[in-house]
C-alpha cells in the first residue's frame, strides 16, 4: 500500500469509526440459552438409529429437578446402574444457577418455602445438604438460619417511593382492609379443611391433597371468578392476587383455577390463622438445591446430550440421543425409561406417544424472560432499604431479587435477578413475541421497567445478560389441575415412566421432586426393589 | 515601551514598605494553609491535598509574577487594589469553601480556583511593591530586604497557624482575620504611597469598605462554620469526611472532641476511655493470656490502644467495613494522637471488609479472645452483626475458652434491645453476662461478657487503668430494677426484630 493510501484508509476507517451509531447501553450483555435451536431441531424429525444401544437399567431423559431427583432416588435404592441425560451443558433446567466475579445468581426458580414436617422428601434433602437443624420442642424442622430469607424480605415500590411489605398499606381503606381479611379468612377456612381421610384440603406436593369434591370444585372456575362470587373487588387484594398468579404461575387471575389460586396461599399456611411458612433462599436460588444434586449424582449425570428418539421394543427401551459435546450419535438399550422431559418434547420424541395421549396438548407452557444485572455498585436507597424481592406495583414485570442478599453482602457489586412473566393469554402468541426480541430490545425492556424506582442504574450496570424461556412454566388454568385425562398423563407408558413439574399443573420444585421420586420408585418396584418409599 | 518615571521618591517610606512585605508574606501563607488544612480534614488523604493545593498555589503565584509586567501606570493604586482583592478572596476562602462542600458537588473545582485566584492575586504583590520601591532603593538592598522580609512573613505565618490561630480561632476565624491585615495592609499603604496616588479619599473608603465587611463576616464566624451540618453538631467540625459506607465528622468544643457516624456519636475525646476500658479488660480478666485477638468494627483504634496494654498479645485482626475509618485512626492528627498510634504497631492487622462477610469467608487459625464493637443495630445491615448467625459464625473462629466481650447499646433507654442482645448470644450456645457503666456522653452503657464456657465474673482487672479498679469491675455486673432482664426474642436473620425493637425504643429519647 502506498502512504497515501495507506493515510486515505486510516481516514476512512476512523471516519466510519466516528459515524458509527454510539450503543444505547454503556455495558454489555449478551442472550444466554436455553438451547432454542437443539429444541427445535427435534422437531425437524428423522433421526437415524446410532452404531449400538448401551445396555443399562435405567435411563432418565432430562436433568431437571425432577430428573435429578429421580436420579437422587434411584442411587438411593441401590440402583447404580443408570444415567441422567441433559440437553443443555449445566443441568438444573428451570432452577439452574449461573455464577460470575461478584458471586452466584439464580437463572429461574429462586426459593422454597419451609417444608412442614409431612413432606418427608424435602426434609430429607435439605437435612442432606446440611441445612436441617433439628426439630422444636413442637416437633417442627428447624432450619439454618443463613438458608431463611434475611429481613427486609420484601418491599414495594409505589407512588415514587418503596413501601416494606408486598400488600401496600399506605393509603387502605378501611374497605380494603376489611376485603383483605375476608380473603385472609377464607383462605383459613382451606387451610383448617381436612377430608373424610383427615388429608388437607392443600399442601404441598399435591400428592398429598384431597381430591374430595368440596375442594377440587374449586378448580372449575378462575381464580378472578372465585373473587368475584365473594364481592372481593378491592384493587389493593386484586393486585395481590394477581401478583401471585404471575409470579407463581406466569399466569393471571382470569387464568389461573381457584384452585390454583387458593393453593398457593393455603398451602403455606403453618396453620389456620397463622403466618405463611417462611421461605429459604441461596444466592444461588434453588440453584443450590441442584447443585447438591447434581454432586450426589457424579459421572451418572450426562450434560449436553439430547434424547432425540425413545422407542419400546419387546426387550427394552430404545433411546437414541445426539452428545453435541463429542459431536456424536448414542444409544442406550433401557428396561426403563424416566422420562423428565416438558410434554411437548416427549410427543416429539416418544413414539407413539402423542397418539395415545391427546391429552398432553393441554398442557400449556407460559413463556419467560429473566435478566441478571451485575452492578457494580448499589443504587441510591432513599427510602426503604433494598430488600431481598424487590417489586415494581405498577409493571408487568415482577420486579427483582438480590442475589448478595442472602451473602450478607451489603455494599459494593451485586447482581440483580429480573422476572418478567409474558403471561397474555395466548401463550403461543406471547412465545413468537418473546423469540422477536434481541438483546438490545430486551435490555430496553428491563432499564425502562427499572428506571422509575432506580434513575442512577444504567451507570451502575456492568452487565446484563438475558435468559428466554420459551416454555418456563406449566399454566394452572382452570378445568385442568383435577382433568382425569391430565392426571393420567403422570401414569407409565408402557416401561417408560414421567416425571416433571407440569405433570402437578404447579411449577414448583416440590412438584418436580415428588414426581421424579415417584417415577424412580415405579421403575425401582418393577425391578424388585420396592423399598420404603421417600415420599 | 520605556516605564513613565515614577515621581518624588523620596517621599516614599522605605521601610515600613518592607514591614508590609512581612505583613502579606503571612496572610499569603494563611491562605494556602487554610486551603491546605481544610481540603484535607474535608476530603482526607492530607499528603494529596497539601500537595495539590501547595502545587496549585504555587504555579498560580507564578502566573500573578508574569502578568505583573503587562501591569504599566499607577502601580500604587493598583497595589491597594490588589490588597483589598486578596483581602476578600483570601478572606473569604474558608467560609466559601465551607460552603462549597456543604452544597454544592464541586468542592473541589472552588477549592482549586478558590486557591488559583489567591496564588494569582499573591503572585502579583510583591512584583509590583518591588517595582514601586526600585527607584528608591540600590537593587541589591531591594532584593535582599524584600525576599529576607518575604521569607520570615512565611517563617511566622507557618509557625502560628498551627499553633496559635488554628486551636484558637479555628479556619474560618483565622482566614477572615488575615483578610482583615491584607486590608489593612491596603489602608496602610495609603499612607505610604500617598505621593504617588493623588487624592486618597475614595481609595481610604474603600479599603474602610472591605475592612468592615471582613469584620462583619469575623463577628458571624460562627454561622459560616455551623451553616454545615448546624442542626446536628453543636461544635465546630474540624473533619468531615463521605465514604461509600457513612458519613465521618469530627467535631471540637469544650475541651474535646466528637467522633459522630452518620450523625450518631461515637466517642467523645472526654470520656471514652471509660468505654474502651469497660470494652476490652473485662473479657481479659478472665482470659489473661489472650494471644490473639480479633476486633470486629473499632475501626478508631482506641479498642486497639487498650488491647496493646496486654503483654501475652501477639496478634490482633481489627475487621473494619470503613478504610476512610481506619485511615483517619491512622493520619488524623487528634484520633491518631488518643489512640496512641496503636494501628501502626507491628501486632495489629486491619482487614477492611464488612466483619460478617469476613467471618463467613475467610478461616485461619482461631483466636482467644473477641471484641465486637459496631454501631448501634438501626438499620438491616447493622442489624445482621447482631443475629445468631453472627455469633455462630464468630464462635467458629475462637478457641474454646476465648472470651468475646460486645457492645450492646444502653440497658437503660434500649432495655428490650440490650438483653435482646444478650438473648440472641445465648441462642447461639453462649454463656452470657452482661454488664454496664456510665459514659457521661453516652448515658448508661451496655456489654455483654460471653464465652462458650461458663466462667465467673471476673474480680480483678488490669492495674492502672483510668476507670476500671477491681471492684468497679464486679460492680458492672449488677443490674439496678429498672434495667433488669425483660423476656425477648432472638434476633435472627429472618426477622431482624432487633432492628425494630431498637428504633422504636430510642425514638422515645429523641
Ligand atoms: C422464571 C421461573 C421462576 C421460577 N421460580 C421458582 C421458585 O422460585 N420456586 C420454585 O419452587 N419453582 C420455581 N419455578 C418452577 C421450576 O420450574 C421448578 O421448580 C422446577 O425447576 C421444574 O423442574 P422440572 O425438572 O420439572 O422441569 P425443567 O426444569 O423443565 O427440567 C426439564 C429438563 O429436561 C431437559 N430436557 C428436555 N428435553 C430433553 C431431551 N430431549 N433430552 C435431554 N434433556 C431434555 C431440559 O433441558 C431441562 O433441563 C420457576 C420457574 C421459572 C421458569
Amino acid at each position: 500500500m502506498k502512504r497515501r493510501d495507506f493515510l486515505a484508509a486510516g481516514a476512512l476507517s476512523a471516519a466510519s469509526l466516528a459515524c458509527r451509531r454510539k450503543p444505547e447501553f454503556p455495558f454489555q450483555g449478551e442472550l444466554v440459552g436455553p438451547d432454542l435451536a437443539l429444541g427445535h431441531w427435534l422437531r425437524g424429525g428423522a433421526f437415524p438409529d446410532p452404531e449400538r444401544f448401551e445396555p443399562i437399567s435405567v435411563l432418565v431423559v432430562g436433568g431437571g429437578v425432577a430428573g435429578l431427583s429421580a436420579g437422587w432416588r434411584l442411587a438411593g435404592g441401590g440402583v447404580d446402574d443408570f444415567r441422567v441425560l441433559e440437553l443443555e451443558v449445566e443441568p438444573g433446567g428451570t432452577s439452574r444457577s449461573g455464577r460470575n466475579h461478584v458471586g452466584a445468581f439464580p437463572w429461574a426458580a429462586h426459593y422454597l418455602p419451609v417444608p412442614d414436617r409431612g413432606n418427608h422428601a424435602v426434609l430429607h434433602l435439605l437435612d442432606e445438604c446440611g441445612m436441617l437443624e433439628g426439630f422444636d420442642a413442637k416437633g417442627e424442622p428447624v432450619f439454618a438460619e443463613e438458608a431463611t430469607v434475611r429481613a427486609p424480605e420484601e418491599r414495594i415500590w409505589a407512588y415514587g417511593q418503596w413501601w416494606e411489605g408486598l400488600y401496600l398499606r399506605a393509603g387502605a381503606s378501611t374497605e380494603d382492609e376489611r376485603q383483605y381479611h375476608a380473603f385472609f379468612r377464607e383462605v383459613d377456612h382451606w387451610a383448617a379443611f381436612r377430608d373424610a381421610k383427615g388429608r388437607p384440603a392443600f399442601s404441598i406436593p399435591r400428592s398429598r391433597c384431597s381430591d374430595a369434591p368440596e375442594a377440587t370444585a374449586l378448580d372449575g372456575l378462575s381464580f378472578a371468578a372465585w373473587l368475584d362470587q365473594r364481592g372481593l373487588t378491592s384493587p389493593r387484594l386484586r393486585w395481590l392476587l394477581d401478583y401471585a398468579c404471575r409470579d407463581d404461575y406466569g399466569a393471571r387471575l382470569e387464568t389461573t383455577s381457584a384452585w390454583a389460586g387458593l393453593f398457593y396461599f393455603a398451602a403455606r399456611k403453618q396453620g389456620p390463622g397463622e403466618d405463611s411458612r417462611p421461605l429459604l433462599t441461596w444466592p444461588e436460588g434453588n440453584g443450590f438445591l441442584v447443585n447438591h444434586l447434581r454432586r450426589a449424582l457424579g459421572e451418572r449425570l450426562r450434560c449436553g446430550v439430547m434424547a432425540t428418539a425413545i422407542r419400546e421394543e419387546k426387550d427394552g427401551i430404545l433411546v437414541t440421543a445426539w452428545d453435541h459435546l463429542n459431536q456424536r450419535r448414542v444409544g442406550w438399550k433401557a428396561k426403563h425409561v424416566i422420562f423428565a422431559g416438558p410434554q411437548h418434547v416427549a410427543r416429539h420424541v416418544i413414539e407413539g406417544f402423542a397418539a395415545a395421549r391427546p391429552a398432553s396438548t393441554r398442557i400449556r407452557n407460559a413463556p419467560w424472560m429473566v435478566a441478571n444485572l451485575t452492578l457494580r455498585g448499589r443504587p441510591k436507597e432513599p427510602t426503604f432499604p433494598l430488600a431481598w424481592d424487590n417489586v415494581l406495583r405498577d409493571s408487568e414485570a415482577l420486579g427483582y431479587v438480590v442475589a448478595t442478599h442472602q451473602s450478607l453482602k451489603d455494599h459494593g457489586p451485586t447482581v440483580l435477578t429480573w422476572y418478567r412473566p409474558f403471561s397474555g393469554t395466548d401463550c403461543d402468541g406471547e412465545r413468537a413475541r418473546l423469540r422477536a426480541l434481541d438483546w438490545p430490545a430486551c435490555a430496553r425492556l428491563v432499564m425502562e421497567d427499572l428506571r422509575p424506582a432506580h434513575p442512577d442504574l444504567e451507570g451502575l450496570v456492568a452487565r446484563l445478560d438475558v435468559m428466554r424461556w420459551g416454555h418456563a412454566m406449566v399454566r394452572p388454568e382452570p378445568g385442568l389441575l383435577w382433568n382425569p385425562d391430565v392426571l393420567a398423563l403422570a401414569r407409565p407408558f408402557g416401561n417408560i415412566h414421567f416425571a416433571h413439574t407440569e405433570l402437578s399443573g404447579l411449577a414448583l420444585f416440590e412438584e418436580a421432586q415428588d414426581h421424579g421420586l415417584r417415577a424412580a420408585e415405579e421403575a425401582l418396584a418393577a425391578s424388585g426393589r420396592r423399598g420404603q418409599s421417600w415420599r | 515601551m520605556p516605564e513613565p518615571p515614577e515621581q518624588t521618591p523620596s517621599t516614599l517610606k522605605a521601610p515600613l514598605l518592607f514591614i508590609s512585605v512581612l505583613l502579606i508574606a503571612s496572610c499569603g501563607l494563611i491562605y494556602e494553609l487554610v486551603a491546605g488544612t481544610l481540603s484535607s480534614y474535608l476530603l482526607g488523604d492530607s499528603v494529596m491535598q497539601f500537595s495539590t493545593v501547595i502545587g496549585v498555589y504555587l504555579s498560580a503565584m507564578g502566573l500573578g509574577s508574569y502578568l505583573s509586567k503587562f501591569l504599566q501606570r499607577g502601580l500604587a493604586r493598583r497595589f491597594v487594589d490588589l490588597e483589598l482583592a486578596v483581602a476578600l478572596v483570601g478572606g473569604f476562602s474558608a467560609p466559601i469553601l465551607f460552603q462549597a462542600f456543604a452544597h454544592t458537588h464541586a468542592f473541589r473545582v472552588v477549592l482549586y480556583g478558590v486557591v488559583a485566584v489567591v496564588g494569582t492575586l499573591v503572585g502579583l504583590e510583591i512584583p509590583i511593591l518591588m517595582r514601586i520601591l526600585k527607584d528608591q532603593v540600590r537593587f541589591k538592598d531591594l532584593i535582599a530586604g524584600v525576599l529576607t522580609l518575604d521569607y520570615m512573613g512565611a517563617l511566622f505565618a507557618s509557625i502560628l497557624f498551627p499553633l496559635l490561630f488554628m486551636p484558637k480561632l479555628g479556619l474560618v476565624r483565622t482566614s477572615l482575620l488575615f483578610g482583615l491585615l491584607n486590608a489593612a495592609v491596603g489602608l496602610w499603604s495609603t499612607r505610604l504611597l500617598q505621593s504617588q496616588l493623588g487624592p486618597t479619599r475614595m481609595i481610604r473608603l474603600r479599603c474602610l469598605a472591605v475592612m468592615a465587611i471582613l469584620a462583619l463576616g469575623l463577628a458571624f464566624a460562627g454561622k459560616f462554620t455551623l451553616a454545615l451540618e448546624e442542626e446536628v453538631f453543636a461544635d465546630e467540625i474540624v473533619y468531615a469526611k463521605d465514604s461509600p459506607y457513612q458519613r465521618i465528622v469530627l467535631t471540637r468544643g469544650r475541651g474535646s472532641f466528637q467522633l459522630f457516624l452518620n450523625g450518631n456519636l461515637q466517642f467523645s475525646s472526654a470520656d471514652e476511655y471509660r468505654y474502651h476500658e469497660a470494652l476490652v479488660h473485662p473479657a481479659f480478666a478472665v482470659k489473661p493470656d489472650a494471644k490473639r485477638v480479633l476486633i470486629c468494627g473499632g475501626g478508631d483504634g482506641l479498642a486497639v490502644r487498650e488491647v496493646l496494654k496486654h503483654p501475652s498479645v501477639q496478634e490482633i485482626v481489627l475487621v473494619d467495613l470503613d478504610p476512610a475509618m481506619t485511615d483517619m485512626a491512622r493520619f488524623q492528627p487528634m484520633v491518631r494522637q488518643l489512640n496512641g498510634a496503636s494501628l501502626e504497631d507491628p501486632r495489629v492487622k486491619v482487614v477492611n471488609a464488612d466483619a460478617m462477610v469476613w467471618l463467613q469467608e475467610t478461616s485461619g487459625p482461631p483466636f482467644d479472645l473477641a471484641l465486637v464493637d459496631f454501631p448501634d443495630p438501626n438499620t438491616y445491615a447493622l442489624g445482621k452483626l447482631y443475629t445468631s448467625r453472627f455469633y455462630r459464625l464468630l464462635q467458629r473462629r475462637l478457641t474454646d475458652d476465648a472470651m468475646i466481650a460486645v457492645q450492646s447499646t444502653s440497658p437503660l433507654m434500649a432495655r428490650q434491645s440490650f438483653w435482646c442482645i444478650a438473648a440472641t448470644m445465648e441462642a447461639a450456645g453462649l454463656k452470657v453476662k452482661p454488664y454496664h457503666l456510665a459514659v457521661p456522653s453516652f448515658g448508661v452503657w451496655g456489654f455483654a461478657l460471653a464465652s462458650k464456657r461458663d466462667f465467673a465474673i471476673p474480680t480483678q482487672v488490669l492495674p492502672g487503668l483510668r476507670h476500671l479498679s477491681d471492684e468497679a469491675t464486679a460492680a458492672m455486673f449488677a443490674f439496678p430494677k429498672d434495667m433488669d432482664r425483660v423476656p425477648t426474642e432472638v434476633n435472627r436473620l429472618d426477622n431482624q426484630v432487633l432492628v425494630h425493637l431498637y428504633t422504636r425504643e430510642w425514638r422515645r429519647w429523641s
